[in-house]
Protein backbone atom coordinates (compact mmCIF):
# COMPACT_ATOMS: atom_id res chain seq x y z
CA UNK A 1 0.00 0.00 0.00
CA UNK A 2 2.94 2.32 0.77
CA UNK A 3 4.27 1.85 -2.76
CA UNK A 4 0.90 2.84 -4.21
CA UNK A 5 0.73 6.05 -2.25
CA UNK A 6 4.18 7.37 -3.20
CA UNK A 7 4.06 10.84 -4.71
CA UNK A 8 3.18 10.60 -8.43
CA UNK A 9 5.88 11.53 -10.92
CA UNK A 10 3.39 13.73 -12.78
CA UNK A 11 -0.12 14.22 -11.43
CA UNK A 12 -1.61 15.07 -14.85
CA UNK A 13 -0.53 11.66 -16.24
CA UNK A 14 -2.26 9.93 -13.32
CA UNK A 15 -5.42 12.03 -13.77
CA UNK A 16 -5.55 11.15 -17.45
CA UNK A 17 -5.08 7.48 -16.62
CA UNK A 18 -7.94 7.60 -14.09
CA UNK A 19 -10.29 8.87 -16.82
CA UNK A 20 -9.12 6.15 -19.23
CA UNK A 21 -9.63 3.49 -16.53
CA UNK A 22 -13.12 4.81 -15.74
CA UNK A 23 -13.99 4.15 -19.35
CA UNK A 24 -12.31 0.73 -19.57
CA UNK A 25 -13.40 -0.62 -16.19
CA UNK A 26 -16.71 1.16 -15.74
CA UNK A 27 -18.41 2.23 -18.95
CA UNK A 28 -17.45 -0.99 -20.75
CA UNK A 29 -19.26 -2.89 -17.98
CA UNK A 30 -22.45 -0.89 -18.41
CA UNK A 31 -23.97 -3.33 -20.92
CA UNK A 32 -23.69 -6.43 -18.76
CA UNK A 33 -24.78 -4.51 -15.64
CA UNK A 34 -27.86 -3.22 -17.48
CA UNK A 35 -28.91 -6.61 -18.85
CA UNK A 36 -28.44 -8.42 -15.54
CA UNK A 37 -30.19 -5.67 -13.56
CA UNK A 38 -33.31 -5.56 -15.75
CA UNK A 39 -33.72 -9.35 -15.75
CA UNK A 40 -32.93 -9.77 -12.07
CA UNK A 41 -35.42 -7.02 -11.17
CA UNK A 42 -38.05 -8.81 -13.24
CA UNK A 43 -37.31 -12.19 -11.64
CA UNK A 44 -37.28 -10.77 -8.10
CA UNK A 45 -40.71 -9.21 -8.75
CA UNK A 46 -42.20 -12.49 -10.06
CA UNK A 47 -40.65 -14.53 -7.21
CA UNK A 48 -41.88 -12.06 -4.58
CA UNK A 49 -45.36 -11.95 -6.11
CA UNK A 50 -45.68 -15.76 -6.00
CA UNK A 51 -44.23 -16.13 -2.52
CA UNK A 52 -46.23 -13.32 -0.86
CA UNK A 53 -49.60 -14.35 -2.25
CA UNK A 54 -51.35 -14.24 1.15
CA UNK A 55 -54.51 -12.34 2.20
CA UNK A 56 -52.73 -10.76 5.21
CA UNK A 57 -49.99 -9.26 3.06
CA UNK A 58 -50.78 -6.12 1.06
CA UNK A 59 -50.25 -6.40 -2.69
CA UNK A 60 -47.90 -3.40 -2.69
CA UNK A 61 -45.49 -5.53 -0.59
CA UNK A 62 -44.26 -6.95 -3.92
CA UNK A 63 -42.93 -3.54 -5.00
CA UNK A 64 -41.61 -2.83 -1.51
CA UNK A 65 -39.74 -6.18 -1.28
CA UNK A 66 -38.37 -5.81 -4.81
CA UNK A 67 -37.03 -2.34 -4.00
CA UNK A 68 -35.43 -3.41 -0.74
CA UNK A 69 -33.86 -6.54 -2.26
CA UNK A 70 -32.44 -4.57 -5.16
CA UNK A 71 -31.12 -1.61 -3.15
CA UNK A 72 -29.78 -3.49 -0.14
CA UNK A 73 -28.29 -6.62 -1.68
CA UNK A 74 -28.75 -7.28 -5.35
CA UNK A 75 -27.27 -4.10 -6.84
CA UNK A 76 -24.33 -3.48 -4.48
CA UNK A 77 -23.31 -7.07 -3.77
CA UNK A 78 -24.29 -9.18 -6.78
CA UNK A 79 -23.21 -6.52 -9.28
CA UNK A 80 -19.91 -6.16 -7.40
CA UNK A 81 -19.41 -9.93 -7.57
CA UNK A 82 -20.06 -9.81 -11.31
CA UNK A 83 -17.60 -6.92 -11.64
CA UNK A 84 -15.07 -8.92 -9.60
CA UNK A 85 -15.23 -11.52 -12.37
CA UNK A 86 -15.22 -9.14 -15.32
CA UNK A 87 -13.06 -6.26 -14.10
CA UNK A 88 -10.90 -8.25 -11.64
CA UNK A 89 -9.75 -10.74 -14.26
CA UNK A 90 -9.10 -7.90 -16.69
CA UNK A 91 -6.94 -5.98 -14.21
CA UNK A 92 -4.94 -9.06 -13.11
CA UNK A 93 -4.33 -10.32 -16.64
CA UNK A 94 -3.43 -6.85 -17.99
CA UNK A 95 -0.89 -6.14 -15.24
CA UNK A 96 0.32 -9.77 -15.16
CA UNK A 97 1.01 -9.68 -18.91
CA UNK A 98 2.87 -6.39 -18.47
CA UNK A 99 4.96 -8.08 -15.78
CA UNK A 100 5.97 -11.15 -17.81
CA UNK A 101 6.69 -9.09 -20.96
CA UNK A 102 9.01 -6.78 -18.97
CA UNK A 103 6.79 -3.70 -19.49
CA UNK A 104 6.75 -3.17 -15.71
CA UNK A 105 10.55 -3.43 -15.62
CA UNK A 106 10.65 -0.82 -18.40
CA UNK A 107 8.52 1.54 -16.28
CA UNK A 108 10.70 0.96 -13.20
CA UNK A 109 13.90 1.64 -15.12
CA UNK A 110 12.46 4.90 -16.47
CA UNK A 111 11.95 5.95 -12.85
CA UNK A 112 8.16 5.49 -12.85
CA UNK A 113 6.56 4.01 -9.73
CA UNK A 114 5.01 1.12 -11.69
CA UNK A 115 2.70 -0.07 -8.88
CA UNK A 116 1.41 3.44 -8.31
CA UNK A 117 0.99 4.23 -12.00
CA UNK A 118 -0.70 0.96 -12.91
CA UNK A 119 -2.81 0.13 -9.84
CA UNK A 120 -3.73 3.41 -8.10
CA UNK A 121 -5.65 4.91 -11.07
CA UNK A 122 -7.61 1.64 -11.37
CA UNK A 123 -8.54 1.76 -7.67
CA UNK A 124 -9.62 5.41 -7.84
CA UNK A 125 -11.50 4.89 -11.12
CA UNK A 126 -13.34 1.85 -9.72
CA UNK A 127 -14.26 3.70 -6.53
CA UNK A 128 -15.76 6.51 -8.61
CA UNK A 129 -17.45 4.56 -11.42
CA UNK A 130 -18.76 1.46 -9.59
CA UNK A 131 -21.18 3.42 -7.35
CA UNK A 132 -22.52 5.09 -10.51
CA UNK A 133 -23.00 1.64 -12.06
CA UNK A 134 -24.81 0.46 -8.95
CA UNK A 135 -27.17 3.44 -8.92
CA UNK A 136 -27.95 2.73 -12.60
CA UNK A 137 -28.44 -0.94 -11.66
CA UNK A 138 -30.94 0.04 -8.93
CA UNK A 139 -33.02 2.06 -11.39
CA UNK A 140 -32.86 -0.65 -14.06
CA UNK A 141 -33.72 -3.40 -11.54
CA UNK A 142 -36.82 -1.51 -10.43
CA UNK A 143 -37.63 -0.83 -14.07
CA UNK A 144 -37.33 -4.57 -14.80
CA UNK A 145 -39.91 -5.26 -12.08
CA UNK A 146 -42.22 -2.60 -13.50
CA UNK A 147 -41.82 -4.05 -16.99
CA UNK A 148 -42.70 -7.58 -15.90
CA UNK A 149 -45.63 -6.28 -13.89
CA UNK A 150 -46.94 -4.47 -16.94
CA UNK A 151 -46.34 -7.47 -19.20
CA UNK A 152 -47.70 -10.29 -17.00
CA UNK A 153 -49.93 -8.54 -14.47
CA UNK A 154 -48.39 -10.38 -11.46
CA UNK A 155 -49.03 -7.12 -9.63
CA UNK A 156 -50.86 -4.02 -10.83
CA UNK A 157 -48.63 -1.11 -11.83
CA UNK A 158 -50.34 1.13 -9.29
CA UNK A 159 -49.57 -1.29 -6.43
CA UNK A 160 -46.03 -1.89 -7.70
CA UNK A 161 -45.21 1.83 -7.79
CA UNK A 162 -46.91 2.40 -4.42
CA UNK A 163 -44.73 -0.37 -2.93
CA UNK A 164 -41.59 1.09 -4.53
CA UNK A 165 -42.29 4.47 -2.88
CA UNK A 166 -43.56 3.03 0.43
CA UNK A 167 -41.43 4.17 3.40
CA UNK A 168 -38.46 4.94 1.16
CA UNK A 169 -35.33 5.83 3.10
CA UNK A 170 -32.45 7.52 1.27
CA UNK A 171 -30.09 5.97 3.83
CA UNK A 172 -30.64 2.61 2.09
CA UNK A 173 -29.16 4.05 -1.11
CA UNK A 174 -26.31 5.58 0.88
CA UNK A 175 -25.70 2.13 2.46
CA UNK A 176 -25.57 0.58 -1.03
CA UNK A 177 -23.10 3.20 -2.23
CA UNK A 178 -20.82 2.82 0.83
CA UNK A 179 -20.74 -0.95 0.31
CA UNK A 180 -20.00 -0.52 -3.41
CA UNK A 181 -17.09 1.85 -2.75
CA UNK A 182 -15.54 -0.69 -0.36
CA UNK A 183 -16.13 -3.53 -2.83
CA UNK A 184 -14.63 -1.46 -5.67
CA UNK A 185 -11.50 -0.91 -3.60
CA UNK A 186 -11.30 -4.66 -2.91
CA UNK A 187 -11.74 -5.64 -6.57
CA UNK A 188 -9.12 -3.23 -7.96
CA UNK A 189 -6.53 -3.61 -5.20
CA UNK A 190 -6.71 -7.42 -4.84
CA UNK A 191 -6.64 -7.93 -8.63
CA UNK A 192 -3.86 -5.36 -9.03
CA UNK A 193 -1.83 -7.13 -6.36
CA UNK A 194 -2.12 -10.56 -8.00
CA UNK A 195 -1.32 -9.09 -11.42
CA UNK A 196 1.66 -7.10 -10.20
CA UNK A 197 3.28 -10.03 -8.44
CA UNK A 198 2.85 -12.48 -11.33
CA UNK A 199 6.02 -14.42 -11.98
CA UNK A 200 6.88 -16.76 -14.83
CA UNK A 201 4.95 -17.42 -18.02
CA UNK A 202 1.53 -16.95 -19.62
CA UNK A 203 0.25 -19.84 -17.49
CA UNK A 204 0.94 -17.76 -14.38
CA UNK A 205 -1.07 -14.87 -15.83
CA UNK A 206 -4.06 -17.22 -15.99
CA UNK A 207 -3.45 -18.34 -12.41
CA UNK A 208 -3.14 -14.73 -11.24
CA UNK A 209 -6.40 -13.88 -12.97
CA UNK A 210 -8.21 -16.80 -11.34
CA UNK A 211 -6.81 -15.97 -7.90
CA UNK A 212 -7.83 -12.32 -8.34
CA UNK A 213 -11.46 -13.29 -9.02
CA UNK A 214 -11.61 -15.89 -6.24
CA UNK A 215 -10.03 -13.72 -3.55
CA UNK A 216 -11.95 -10.58 -4.58
CA UNK A 217 -15.23 -12.54 -4.35
CA UNK A 218 -14.34 -13.99 -0.94
CA UNK A 219 -13.39 -10.56 0.44
CA UNK A 220 -16.58 -9.05 -0.97
CA UNK A 221 -18.73 -11.70 0.76
CA UNK A 222 -16.80 -11.24 4.00
CA UNK A 223 -16.98 -7.44 3.95
CA UNK A 224 -20.65 -7.61 2.97
CA UNK A 225 -21.33 -9.34 6.27
CA UNK A 226 -19.17 -6.90 8.26
CA UNK A 227 -20.63 -3.78 6.60
CA UNK A 228 -24.21 -5.03 6.96
CA UNK A 229 -23.60 -5.53 10.66
CA UNK A 230 -21.97 -2.10 11.02
CA UNK A 231 -24.30 -0.01 8.86
CA UNK A 232 -27.75 -1.53 9.24
CA UNK A 233 -27.91 -2.91 12.75
CA UNK B 1 31.02 6.12 -16.98
CA UNK B 2 29.80 3.28 -14.78
CA UNK B 3 32.01 1.60 -12.18
CA UNK B 4 31.20 -1.82 -10.81
CA UNK B 5 33.15 -2.53 -7.63
CA UNK B 6 33.36 -5.98 -6.01
CA UNK B 7 29.78 -6.92 -6.73
CA UNK B 8 28.41 -10.18 -5.31
CA UNK B 9 24.96 -11.61 -5.87
CA UNK B 10 23.47 -14.92 -4.72
CA UNK B 11 20.13 -16.65 -5.06
CA UNK B 12 19.26 -19.19 -2.35
CA UNK B 13 22.87 -19.06 -1.16
CA UNK B 14 24.02 -20.01 -4.66
CA UNK B 15 26.48 -17.32 -5.86
CA UNK B 16 25.64 -16.02 -9.32
CA UNK B 17 28.03 -13.05 -9.41
CA UNK B 18 31.39 -13.37 -7.67
CA UNK B 19 33.39 -10.26 -6.91
CA UNK B 20 32.82 -8.50 -10.24
CA UNK B 21 34.81 -5.28 -10.72
CA UNK B 22 34.91 -3.43 -14.02
CA UNK B 23 34.34 -0.11 -15.74
CA UNK B 24 32.01 0.77 -18.60
CA UNK B 25 33.33 3.75 -20.52
CA UNK B 26 31.46 6.70 -21.94
CA UNK B 27 31.06 6.98 -25.71
CA UNK B 28 31.84 3.29 -26.12
CA UNK B 29 29.74 0.22 -26.75
CA UNK B 30 30.56 -2.09 -23.84
CA UNK B 31 29.56 -5.71 -24.37
CA UNK B 32 28.94 -8.29 -21.65
CA UNK B 33 29.22 -11.75 -23.15
CA UNK B 34 28.99 -15.22 -21.70
CA UNK B 35 27.12 -18.49 -21.92
CA UNK B 36 23.49 -18.74 -20.86
CA UNK B 37 23.39 -18.92 -17.07
CA UNK B 38 26.78 -17.25 -16.65
CA UNK B 39 25.26 -14.31 -14.76
CA UNK B 40 25.33 -11.57 -17.39
CA UNK B 41 21.59 -10.81 -17.14
CA UNK B 42 21.83 -10.71 -13.34
CA UNK B 43 24.75 -8.28 -13.68
CA UNK B 44 22.72 -6.05 -15.98
CA UNK B 45 19.71 -6.16 -13.63
CA UNK B 46 22.00 -5.15 -10.76
CA UNK B 47 23.35 -2.29 -12.89
CA UNK B 48 19.90 -0.84 -13.53
CA UNK B 49 18.60 -1.54 -10.03
CA UNK B 50 16.06 -4.25 -10.89
CA UNK B 51 18.07 -6.48 -8.53
CA UNK B 52 20.09 -5.44 -5.50
CA UNK B 53 23.67 -6.63 -5.21
CA UNK B 54 24.41 -8.46 -1.93
CA UNK B 55 27.79 -6.73 -1.66
CA UNK B 56 29.80 -4.19 -3.63
CA UNK B 57 29.03 -0.85 -5.28
CA UNK B 58 27.69 0.39 -8.57
CA UNK B 59 28.73 3.96 -9.29
CA UNK B 60 27.26 6.17 -12.04
CA UNK B 61 29.72 8.99 -12.67
CA UNK B 62 30.43 10.06 -9.10
CA UNK B 63 27.12 8.86 -7.65
CA UNK B 64 26.97 5.63 -5.64
CA UNK B 65 23.79 4.04 -7.04
CA UNK B 66 23.95 1.14 -4.55
CA UNK B 67 23.75 3.46 -1.55
CA UNK B 68 20.84 5.49 -2.87
CA UNK B 69 17.24 5.30 -1.73
CA UNK B 70 14.20 5.08 -4.00
CA UNK B 71 13.80 8.86 -4.47
CA UNK B 72 17.49 9.49 -5.14
CA UNK B 73 17.62 6.67 -7.65
CA UNK B 74 14.76 8.20 -9.60
CA UNK B 75 17.09 11.05 -10.60
CA UNK B 76 19.57 8.60 -12.14
CA UNK B 77 16.84 6.43 -13.62
CA UNK B 78 15.68 9.38 -15.71
CA UNK B 79 19.10 9.24 -17.35
CA UNK B 80 18.81 5.55 -18.19
CA UNK B 81 17.42 4.04 -21.35
CA UNK B 82 16.93 0.32 -21.74
CA UNK B 83 16.23 -1.95 -24.67
CA UNK B 84 14.72 -5.22 -23.47
CA UNK B 85 15.04 -8.59 -25.16
CA UNK B 86 11.35 -8.57 -26.09
CA UNK B 87 11.32 -4.75 -26.65
CA UNK B 88 8.78 -4.30 -23.78
CA UNK B 89 6.69 -1.77 -25.67
CA UNK B 90 3.47 -0.73 -23.94
CA UNK B 91 0.74 -2.75 -25.68
CA UNK B 92 -1.99 -0.21 -25.07
CA UNK B 93 -0.11 2.64 -26.77
CA UNK B 94 0.71 3.42 -30.40
CA UNK B 95 4.31 3.66 -31.59
CA UNK B 96 4.35 7.46 -31.17
CA UNK B 97 2.76 7.28 -27.71
CA UNK B 98 5.37 4.71 -26.65
CA UNK B 99 8.19 7.02 -27.71
CA UNK B 100 6.50 10.05 -26.15
CA UNK B 101 5.78 8.29 -22.83
CA UNK B 102 9.05 9.22 -21.01
CA UNK B 103 8.67 12.79 -22.28
CA UNK B 104 5.07 12.99 -21.03
CA UNK B 105 6.07 11.60 -17.66
CA UNK B 106 9.22 13.60 -16.98
CA UNK B 107 9.16 16.79 -19.02
CA UNK B 108 6.91 19.81 -19.38
CA UNK B 109 7.06 19.74 -23.18
CA UNK B 110 3.93 20.63 -25.11
CA UNK B 111 2.15 17.97 -27.18
CA UNK B 112 3.60 19.48 -30.36
CA UNK B 113 7.16 19.42 -28.98
CA UNK B 114 6.77 15.82 -27.83
CA UNK B 115 5.48 14.77 -31.24
CA UNK B 116 8.43 16.49 -32.92
CA UNK B 117 10.90 14.78 -30.61
CA UNK B 118 9.21 11.38 -31.17
CA UNK B 119 9.32 11.93 -34.93
CA UNK B 120 13.05 12.78 -34.69
CA UNK B 121 13.78 9.63 -32.66
CA UNK B 122 11.77 7.41 -35.00
CA UNK B 123 13.54 8.99 -37.96
CA UNK B 124 16.88 8.33 -36.26
CA UNK B 125 16.12 4.59 -36.01
CA UNK B 126 14.98 4.59 -39.66
CA UNK B 127 11.37 3.81 -38.89
CA UNK B 128 9.05 5.53 -41.32
CA UNK B 129 5.26 5.48 -41.52
CA UNK B 130 4.74 3.39 -38.40
CA UNK B 131 3.76 6.25 -36.06
CA UNK B 132 0.16 5.22 -35.54
CA UNK B 133 0.65 1.44 -35.52
CA UNK B 134 0.15 -0.61 -32.36
CA UNK B 135 3.05 -2.80 -31.09
CA UNK B 136 1.12 -5.94 -32.11
CA UNK B 137 1.27 -4.75 -35.73
CA UNK B 138 5.09 -4.49 -35.80
CA UNK B 139 7.75 -7.03 -36.78
CA UNK B 140 10.46 -8.04 -34.28
CA UNK B 141 13.02 -5.68 -35.83
CA UNK B 142 10.56 -2.76 -35.88
CA UNK B 143 9.70 -3.35 -32.21
CA UNK B 144 13.40 -3.19 -31.31
CA UNK B 145 13.78 0.05 -33.24
CA UNK B 146 10.78 1.61 -31.52
CA UNK B 147 12.24 0.50 -28.17
CA UNK B 148 15.56 2.19 -29.07
CA UNK B 149 13.66 5.33 -30.10
CA UNK B 150 11.82 5.29 -26.75
CA UNK B 151 15.09 4.76 -24.89
CA UNK B 152 16.82 7.73 -26.57
CA UNK B 153 13.78 10.05 -26.53
CA UNK B 154 14.73 11.52 -23.17
CA UNK B 155 18.42 11.87 -24.14
CA UNK B 156 19.81 9.30 -21.71
CA UNK B 157 23.40 9.28 -20.49
CA UNK B 158 23.34 5.49 -20.17
CA UNK B 159 21.86 2.93 -22.56
CA UNK B 160 21.40 -0.73 -21.60
CA UNK B 161 20.51 -3.38 -24.16
CA UNK B 162 19.57 -6.91 -23.12
CA UNK B 163 20.17 -9.30 -26.03
CA UNK B 164 19.14 -6.66 -28.57
CA UNK B 165 19.24 -8.90 -31.62
CA UNK B 166 17.83 -12.15 -30.26
CA UNK B 167 15.12 -13.55 -32.52
CA UNK B 168 16.10 -11.36 -35.46
CA UNK B 169 17.32 -12.41 -38.89
CA UNK B 170 21.07 -11.69 -39.51
CA UNK B 171 20.67 -8.51 -41.63
CA UNK B 172 18.18 -6.99 -39.14
CA UNK B 173 20.38 -8.05 -36.21
CA UNK B 174 23.37 -6.24 -37.77
CA UNK B 175 21.17 -3.20 -38.46
CA UNK B 176 20.15 -3.04 -34.78
CA UNK B 177 23.77 -3.51 -33.66
CA UNK B 178 24.99 -0.72 -35.91
CA UNK B 179 22.18 1.54 -34.75
CA UNK B 180 23.19 1.03 -31.13
CA UNK B 181 26.84 1.72 -31.95
CA UNK B 182 26.01 4.87 -33.97
CA UNK B 183 23.74 6.25 -31.27
CA UNK B 184 26.42 5.61 -28.64
CA UNK B 185 28.97 7.67 -30.56
CA UNK B 186 26.54 10.34 -31.76
CA UNK B 187 25.10 11.11 -28.30
CA UNK B 188 28.31 10.24 -26.41
CA UNK B 189 26.52 7.88 -24.00
CA UNK B 190 27.68 4.89 -21.98
CA UNK B 191 26.20 1.82 -23.62
CA UNK B 192 26.17 -1.65 -22.08
CA UNK B 193 25.00 -4.53 -24.25
CA UNK B 194 24.29 -8.01 -22.99
CA UNK B 195 24.73 -10.62 -25.72
CA UNK B 196 26.01 -14.06 -26.65
CA UNK B 197 26.06 -13.29 -30.34
CA UNK B 198 29.60 -13.26 -31.74
CA UNK B 199 28.42 -11.23 -34.76
CA UNK B 200 27.54 -8.41 -32.37
CA UNK B 201 30.90 -8.73 -30.67
CA UNK B 202 32.76 -8.39 -33.94
CA UNK B 203 30.52 -5.58 -35.24
CA UNK B 204 30.27 -3.21 -32.29
CA UNK B 205 32.35 -4.44 -29.32
CA UNK B 206 34.52 -1.46 -28.32
CA UNK B 207 35.04 -3.12 -24.97
CA UNK B 208 34.18 -6.76 -24.37
CA UNK B 209 33.70 -8.33 -20.94
CA UNK B 210 33.50 -12.12 -20.69
CA UNK B 211 31.66 -13.55 -17.67
CA UNK B 212 32.24 -17.20 -16.88
CA UNK B 213 30.33 -18.96 -14.08
CA UNK B 214 29.64 -15.62 -12.38
CA UNK B 215 33.26 -14.45 -12.49
CA UNK B 216 34.90 -11.77 -14.58
CA UNK B 217 37.07 -13.93 -16.83
CA UNK B 218 38.39 -11.65 -19.53
CA UNK B 219 38.28 -7.97 -20.60
CA UNK B 220 39.49 -6.66 -23.96
CA UNK B 221 38.47 -5.34 -27.37
CA UNK B 222 36.86 -7.13 -30.33
CA UNK B 223 40.24 -7.19 -32.04
CA UNK B 224 41.93 -8.94 -29.11
CA UNK B 225 39.20 -11.52 -28.52
CA UNK B 226 40.19 -13.65 -31.52
CA UNK B 227 43.78 -14.01 -30.35
CA UNK B 228 43.42 -14.69 -26.65
CA UNK B 229 44.88 -17.80 -25.12
CA UNK B 230 42.06 -18.07 -22.60
CA UNK B 231 40.62 -21.58 -22.98
CA UNK B 232 37.09 -20.88 -21.70
CA UNK B 233 36.80 -17.76 -23.84
CA UNK B 234 38.10 -19.59 -26.91
CA UNK B 235 35.52 -22.33 -26.33
CA UNK B 236 32.85 -19.61 -26.34
CA UNK B 237 34.20 -17.64 -29.31
CA UNK B 238 34.87 -20.67 -31.50
CA UNK B 239 31.75 -22.63 -30.54
CA UNK B 240 30.31 -22.41 -34.06
CA UNK B 241 31.58 -24.12 -37.19
CA UNK B 242 31.68 -20.77 -38.95
CA UNK B 243 34.08 -19.26 -36.41
CA UNK B 244 36.27 -22.39 -36.40
CA UNK B 245 36.48 -22.26 -40.21
CA UNK B 246 37.38 -18.57 -40.09
CA UNK B 247 40.08 -19.31 -37.52
CA UNK B 248 41.66 -21.90 -39.80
Amino acid sequence: MGILLRRPEKASMYRRKIVVEMDLLGLESLGIVAIISVFMGAVVTIQTAFNTDHPLLPIYAVGFATRQAIILEFSPTIISLILAGKVGSRIASEIGTMRITEQIDALEIMGVNAAGYLILPKIIASMIINPALVVISIFLGIFGGWMVSAATGVVSLHNYIYGILFEFSSYDVMYAIIKTVVFAFIIASVSGYFGFYTRGSALEVGNASTKAVVFSSIYIILFNLILTQLLLI
Amino acid sequence: MIRVENVWKSFDEQPVLKDISLTFERGKTNLIIGKSGSGKTVLMKCLVGLLEADRGRIVYGDLDFSAMGYRQRRVIRKELGMLFQGAALFDSMSVTDNVMFPLSMFTTMSRKEKEMRAAFCLERVNLHGADHLQPSELSGGMKKRVAIARAISISPKYLFCDEPNSGLDPPTAILIDKLISEITEEFNITTVVNTHDMNSVMEIGDKVVYIYLGELWWVGSRHEILHTGNKELNDFVYATELMRTLKK
